[in-house]
């Protein structure tokens, strides 16, 4: 079943001065529940823009967005809803901390849903657990806490408005390897929880190899692609035409099929290419 | 939205009016405003839009920029002229009901008063479209500069202009970017009454000041490392240095007080 | 001649801690040292990459390097000058200069020209001086085109770039940058790199590289991996990346390529450890492919 929907989606910044410049053109998606998604693009690409019209922080000039299956503009009263329906987690969210304590940080979008107080506690322990914050650290300032427990406590604060669909622009940004590493596990383990659908938009083609299952591609304010992570990861000259790249081993393996070697098209992680590679040597060319 | 606000936003073309010494097209304004206030005729206000005409000219500014600036203010311009045409009692009345009086009077002065803040308006900031805001702020230094003796601090205050001036459109930026997000996680920021409009304004002010003062430490640092140490000894890439065209203007300058002036007194 | 002499940097057994905290019931806590006995030199000309996780001190290492932090125990020589001694601040910020983090708040003036002549000024150079030196220094990025524009009409990278202008425009011998591409995009990354990279080869400015990057640091001459306040690893990047065991329980990552590689070895093949980019990878692929019944099948030619 389809959460998001969009139809002829289109926006143009200062429409009618010099300055115009439409950021998204003629959008046609339909991203299915339960699912982990990379949003990949250039800078400039329209990906941002795009995501600000999912939970209606952008009005589009012409086009329609459908939340399961409604239109999100038919009734402007219900934009809130809206929002909390569907959570975005901006760039850097550690900046939009601001209540004295942690746990009222992370109260703050449960509260403005009207929620009772014994639903909202739930909700915020669910939250900082699964982000592997410590409960001792919910009744400190925010301010007081560590870059990434910063960080952690934001997404934590959208995550606890249980939406159908999470946006999350470059949550890693700034992040070190590890805590990369562990910040994405505990967004998929999140999603896998909860059933719900997560837009991941990243820079880096190797975290969308190793944790997505689809991906959506935008070039030049246009949808280039919405496909399994694996089909995309094919089109190598494609995408570093959009000035992309593939994950390293994406590249050394399409080098090695160019070079005749039977190794399959859709090897992009370190585990996939230790099996090809193996199994080629393994088998001869009958096993691949 | 916010970054609409473009009231002095240095407009960077070439034309003999950006290449005056600041210093100079900062008094040059002084002078417009001087003389635009103690105008009390239609006369002076035409001496000075011809004044202002001429500077738009010779500065290649379009016009388009020129309504730009006065677009903000529009309202205050409506309120201003309403004020003055419905109290001000001068004159044959032309119109009237309960308390409510419009006289000749009343016309006249509202048609002035709106005049005299338009040429304002596009006269000064005109000042400001041709004069990148360190120059101006370099101005300001300069002509402040003998204030130094008697231990004012010219030059720190200089500089914390510039700084504000620099992070101005970093900060409205950063505003936007906070609004949403608190939208995004249900802040409503436009509805409820005052107390609770006021209120709807921590979640973004706080984590604003937490930011800047964040850049204003980060920035110190910086500063440091460039071996920032106050105005003591420090040389300029562009000092400023009048040129004969300086001295040309102000003599125009001059000219057109002495005419509005003359126009004043003859009246 | 003393061996030190032609040190650019020379970091001797420096200790360091921030001020004391207090707990949640406002006791002192002594503060752990941030470093411990760290003991590093840099050659001049050289590119080195520090390459720790958050938290591991290599920012506060970087901060001893141009003075804006002292060593409490342990000294720093910049050019042979002691950082501890008041009279060298300044031509130890000259010589070394600094670049940071977050773009936007190291950038002072409100034109990129002005502010890459900011230090010039302070400096107090001669005005036709440092419009030579802004002029040069602008090139130097290639950023001369934009040298009227508001630095809020640029991306992330150029500004990036105009503050390393400002940094050149000192003449310094030597640039140490703390994560100067952790806020960019792909595309910003590497015009930062590129031009840091061609500051080393063209103008021979030793480069310091603070970074958790592992990309950046395969380019380097030579990686410092640091971790909790020491150096723990010092080598070639293909000497440090092949040591892949360590490096991740240090918490860092290695090129992907780098780690096929070692997946291979542990499998039991005898391939090269020292592999860090994608076509030595594809060389040691092919050679191991090339010698068993599969190696290129002639239909896929």
């Amino acid at each position: 079943m389809s959460i998001l929907k969009t139809e002829g989606l289109t926006y143009t910044y200062s429409a009618g001065t010099p300055f115009e410049k439409t950021a998204v053109d003629h959008v046609d998606l339909e991203i299915e529940d339960h699912t982990m998604v990379g949003v990949i693009g250039h800078t400039g690409s329209g990906k941002s823009t795009l995501m600000q019209h999912f939970n209606g922080l952008l009005r589009p000039t012409s086009g329609r967005i459908l939340l399961e299956g409604k239109d999100i503009w038919a009734d402007k009263k219900s934009m809130r809803e809206v929002r909390f329906r569907v959570g975005l987690v901006f760039q850097y969210p550690e900046y939009q901390l601001f209540e004295e304590t942690v746990y009222k940080d992370i109260a703050f979008g449960p509260k403005n849903m009207g929620l009772g107080d014994t639903e909202i506690k739930a909700r915020v322990l669910e939250c900082a657990d699964a982000l592997g914050l410590d409960r001792a650290l919910l009744k400190r300032s925010p301010f007081a806490l560590s870059g990434g427990q910063k960080r952690r406590a934001a997404i934590a604060g959208v995550m606890a408005m249980h939406p159908k669909v999470l946006i999350l622009d470059e949550p890693c940004a700034g992040l070190d390897p590890k805590g990369r590493e562990l910040m994405l596990r505990q967004i998929r383990d999140y999603q896998r929880r909860t059933g719900s659908t997560v837009l991941l938009v990243s820079h880096s083609m190797e975290d969308v190899a190793e944790f997505t299952e689809k991906l959506l591609v935008m070039s030049r304010s246009k949808l280039y692609c919405y496909e399994d992570t694996a089909l995309v990861f094919r089109r190598a000259q494609a995408l570093s035409e959009m000035g992309l790249r593939v994950p390293q081993i994406a590249s050394v393996m399409g080098e090695l099929r160019r070079r005749g070697y039977p190794i399959p098209e859709d090897v992009y992680t370190v585990a996939q290419a230790k099996a090809a590679v193996l199994s080629c040597l393994k088998g001869g060319s009958e096993a691949c | 939205m916010l970054k609409d606000i473009t009231l002095g936003q240095y407009f960077p073309v070439e034309s003999l009016l950006h290449r005056m010494d600041p210093r100079f097209k900062i008094v040059f304004t002084m002078l417009f405003i001087v003389m635009l206030f103690a105008g009390n005729s239609y006369l002076t206000l035409v001496i000075g839009a011809v004044f202002v005409l001429m500077a738009q000219l010779l500065s290649h500014i379009p016009l388009k920029m020129s309504w730009k600036s006065v677009k903000p203010i529009l309202p205050v311009l409506v309120f201003t002229a309403v004020l003055n045409l419905l109290f001000i009692d001068s004159g044959d009345t032309l119109w009237e009901w309960r308390f409510l009086k419009i006289t000749q009077g009343g016309i006249t002065t509202s048609i002035f008063m709106i005049c005299r803040i338009l040429l304002l308006i596009v006269g000064s900031s005109l000042l400001t479209y041709t004069t990148s805001p360190i120059l101006l702020t370099d101005a300001i230094e300069s002509l402040l500069s003998p204030l130094k003796r008697i231990r004012f601090p010219v030059h720190e205050m200089a500089m914390m202009m510039s700084i504000a001036l620099r992070f101005i459109p970093t900060l409205l930026e950063e505003t936007d970017k906070i609004m949403s997000a608190q939208k995004a996680r249900g802040a409503s920021l436009d509805s409820g009454g005052l107390m609770q409009r006021v209120r709807a304004l921590i979640p973004i002010l706080i984590p604003l000041f937490i930011s800047a003062f964040r850049r204003a430490e980060e920035l110190a640092t910086a500063m440091e490392c460039r071996c920032y140490r106050g105005g003591e000894g420090r040389t300029r890439l562009r000092s400023l240095k009048a040129q004969p065209r300086d001295y040309a203007g102000l003599a125009v300058c001059l000219a057109f007080a002495a005419v509005s002036i003359t126009v004043n007194i003859l009246r | 001649m003393n061996a030190s002499m032609s040190d650019m940097i020379d970091v001797q057994h420096i200790v360091f801690r921030y001020p004391d905290s207090e707990d949640d019931e406002g006791n002192p806590v002594k503060s752990e040292p941030i470093l411990k006995d760290v003991t590093l030199r840099v050659q001049r000309g050289s590119f080195t990459a520090v390459l720790g996780h958050n938290g591991s001190g290599k920012s506060t290492l970087a901060k001893h390097i141009n003075a804006i932090l002292l060593p409490e125990e342990g000294r720093v020589l910049v050019d042979g000058l002691d950082t501890a001694d008041e009279a060298n601040l300044f031509a130890v910020r000259q010589k070394a200069g600094m670049v940071f983090q977050n773009p936007d708040n190291q950038i002072v003036a409100t034109i990129v020209e002005e502010d890459v002549a900011f230090a010039p000024e302070n400096l107090g150079v001669p005005p036709e001086e440092i419009r030579r030196r802004v002029d040069d220094a602008l090139r130097a990025v290639h950023m001369y085109e934009y040298r009227s524009h508001a630095p809020s009409q640029l991306s992330g990278g150029q500004k990036q770039r105009v503050a390393i202008a400002g940094v050149i425009a000192m003449q310094p011998d030597c640039i140490v940058l703390d994560e100067p591409t952790a806020m960019l995009d792909p595309q910003g990354r590497q015009e930062v790199l590129e031009t840091i990279h061609r500051l080393n080869r063209e103008q021979g400015i030793t480069i310091v590289l603070i970074t958790h990057d592992m990309e950046e640091a395969a380019q380097a001459d030579r990686v410092v991996v640091i971790d909790d306040g020491r150096i723990v690893l010092d080598d070639t990047p293909e000497k440090v990346f092949s040591r892949v065991e360590e490096m991740k329980a240090l918490g860092l990552d290695v090129p992907q390529v780098t780690e096929l590689i070692w997946e291979l070895r542990q499998a039991g093949f005898e391939v090269p450890s020292e592999i860090i980019t994608e076509d030595g990878c594809v060389g040691v692929l092919e050679a191991l492919l090339r010698n068993t019944a599969s190696g290129p099948d002639p239909d896929h030619r």
